[in-house]
């Protein structure tokens, strides 16, 4: 038998969207100021590492997965899995090519070649 | 024929148009994607006609690159990838689970829309200097160096895929919250189970190939740099996240006609059919090991030799629950009652076209041996035994299997296993040369060939006459039956589906009474309300009896 959600939509105070919304403008700020700083390797794990905050507590809060039915918050947790394995994949090929292919043959030569 | 169904509940091209049932948006589609095919199918019958003598026959290089170009995109985007989830699976799905139209039906509606507003974009690029990247729109041909009309032609792809996403959110939705009484989730049919896992794929994939193809064109217009490795990107990237997509799309295109098989076979096998919970586990399986092995289309690209050997690894998992639903099918055939009517010709046909497909598939993935046949007709012999010898012949079976219920009508049977057998014969002769001639070393997309290919060509050629014989027959004899056919009854087989309790045509609510379901699938041998009960075998109807 098809099942019929009866839950109630959750009420969220308008506090909560405030907070959450000033967060996501520091979120921001930080954004661009890490933008102007040279972190060395470190500067595409900083702008992910906020963004990814910052979708993080759009999904939570704005979208209601927080308060969403268990069924709704698999469905998030599946996609976030799917992305993994779509990046988790392809960094699979990127992190382990062979040196002398990828790094210390320039592309020229490998033309000529 | 009933007084009242969905074809004469209303009238005028407005009733059409705006109609938001199911079964209506359903021949929308069907017309739609035909009008696809045959655009695709002109451009096919050029490339064979060209292909005739080594130097060839008929364009210039340029255009025959064009030609293969629009023969994919027509062929994957607008005909295979919606024909049978589109319009088998909206007209079907409903009534096979006993729901009176689809979760959203307005927003099935727009999803017609949309694929006909993408389908104008890709028509504008085709007849504005067509298209000239592949059906892959390789980055850096497709971003930088080509100078056909790639921006409209990705724009249309990108603005189609959210037909599908939609189309795939409705079925997933409709699956789960709007079966019949007593329709458990293993009561339900295995096209119901095949388009569930498709639908998965449509909505974790096409996402990803519509912004993938998206940057490409903001690349193209704007000099943006996302797959240019001068401004820091990756071609390779491209690839990636082309594959991503568009190899779990191989299973958007084969897992509803695998559906269609799991239920021609037992109502013409006149036996339940054999592990049925494999076969529904299996259709998951596939929707998901197909998102684990993408990378098989890269290995000659410089990808790492690791992460090769593991796609090479993953890509060999998928053909076990391929295989599982090929000797379940052959398992519910022993021992079985078996009539030869087209639907049943289409299926077998299927079944062992599919094989071929799926273990030449295997050589392909191999590592070694992919260096071999990589980039050659081996690999277009390869997927054309999926792509046309198994998701096309599903559809076309599937037609032929729902074309009672669709339009109440019976279609001559005799006419209809003479097609069957044409497609079927015209199939091989154009596709087993390629085979052959691709481990010889033909290269794919190249306009001239040596000399020495040319038997082989023109084999393939004059099976290419044949198919397409084996396709317009059916296009005619149906359309014929529209009008003459004999009145179908509502179960002409008899089939133990949930589709087949109502009448042909439906009524647009598709039954006039909510249905209870209290029998088990595919139970031929238990079926006392159908006139099926153990040791009788009964007749089809046919069209022409």
């Amino acid at each position: 038998m098809a099942e019929h959600s009866e839950h109630s939509e959750h009420i969220v105070s308008p506090k909560v969207y405030i907070v959450i919304f000033l967060a996501l403008i520091v979120g921001t700020t930080l954004t661009v100021w890490a933008a102007f700083r040279n972190f060395g390797p470190f500067n595409i794990v900083i702008a992910l590492g906020i963004a990814t905050t910052k979708a993080t507590l759009v999904v939570l809060y704005f979208m209601h997965a927080r308060y969403s039915p268990k069924r709704t918050q698999l469905v998030i947790v599946c996609a976030v899995f799917w992305l993994a394995i779509m990046l988790g994949l392809t960094l699979s090929d990127y992190q382990t090519r062979r040196p002398s292919m990828s790094r210390l043959v320039p592309p020229a030569a490998l033309c000529r070649g | 024929m009933p007084r009242d169904h969905y074809l004469n509940a209303s009238y005028g091209i407005r009733s059409w148009l705006l109609t938001t049932d199911h079964k209506r948006i359903a021949l929308l589609y069907l017309i739609s994607v035909t009008f696809f095919f045959f655009i695709g199918g002109i451009f096919a019958t050029m490339i064979r006609i060209h292909l005739l003598t080594p130097a060839g026959a008929l364009v210039t290089p340029e255009t025959y690159n064009k030609l293969f170009t629009m023969h994919g995109v027509a062929m994957i985007f607008f005909f295979l990838i919606p024909s049978i989830p589109a319009v088998l699976g909206n007209f079907l799905i409903p009534p096979m689970i006993g729901a009176k139209d689809l979760a959203f039906p307005k927003i099935n509606l727009l999803s017609w829309y949309i694929y006909i507003i993408g389908g104008c974009f890709v028509l504008y690029s085709f007849s504005t200097g067509g298209l000239d990247t592949g059906w892959t729109f390789y980055t850096p041909l497709s971003s930088i160096y080509s100078n056909s009309a790639v921006t409209p032609a990705v724009l249309g792809i990108f603005i189609n895929g959210f037909s599908s996403i939609l189309t795939g959110l409705n079925f997933i939705v409709t699956i789960h919250t709007m079966r019949a009484p007593g329709m458990t989730w293993f009561r339900l049919p295995l096209f119901a189970w095949a388009h569930y896992a498709t639908s998965l794929v449509m909505i974790l994939g096409t996402p990803v190939v519509a912004i993938t193809l998206l940057l490409a064109g903001l690349e193209r217009m704007f000099h943006l740099g996302f797959f240019n490795p001068a401004m820091g990107g990756d071609p390779i990237l491209f690839q990636h996240l082309f594959w991503f997509y568009s190899h779990p799309a191989v299973y958007i295109m084969i897992l509803p006609s695998m559906g269609v098989v799991s239920e021609i076979i037992p109502t013409f096998a006149r036996k339940p059919i054999f592990g049925y919970h494999f076969i529904a586990a299996s259709s998951i399986a596939i929707a998901v090991i197909g998102f684990l092995v993408w990378a098989h289309h890269m290995f000659v690209t410089g990808e790492s030799t690791y992460a090769a050997l593991a796609f090479s690894f993953l890509s060999y998992l998928v053909a076990i629950p391929s295989a599982v639903k090929v000797f379940n099918w052959t398992a519910s055939l022993y021992k079985g009652s078996i009539s030869w009517d087209a639907p049943m010709l289409y299926a077998l046909g299927f079944i062992g076209l599919f094989t071929i497909g799926g273990l030449t598939g295997l050589f392909l993935a191999c590592l070694g041996l992919d260096i071999h046949i990589h980039d050659t007709y081996f690999v277009i012999a390869h997927f054309h035994y999926i792509m046309v010898g198994g998701a096309v012949m599903g559809y076309v079976g599937g037609l032929h299997y729902w074309w009672p219920k669709i339009t109440g009508k019976l279609y001559p049977e005799a006419l209809s296993r003479f097609a069957a057998i044409v497609l079927f014969i015209g199939f091989n002769l154009t596709f087993f040369p390629q085979f052959i001639l691709g481990y010889l070393g033909m290269p794919r997309r190249y306009h001239s060939y040596p000399p020495e290919f040319q038997v082989l060509n023109v084999l393939s050629t004059a099976g290419a006459s044949v198919l397409a014989l084996g396709y317009l027959l059916p296009m005619a004899y149906l359309t014929w039956s529209m009008r003459y056919g004999k009145v179908a009854g509502p179960n002409p087989w008899p089939a133990t589906g949930l589709e087949w309790k109502t009448d042909s045509p439906p009524p647009a609510e598709n039954f006039h009474v909510t249905p209870v379901v209290d029998w088990e699938p595919y139970d031929y041998r238990n079926r006392p309300d159908l006139g099926l009960v153990a040791g009788a075998s009964l007749t089809p109807a046919h069209g022409d009896d």
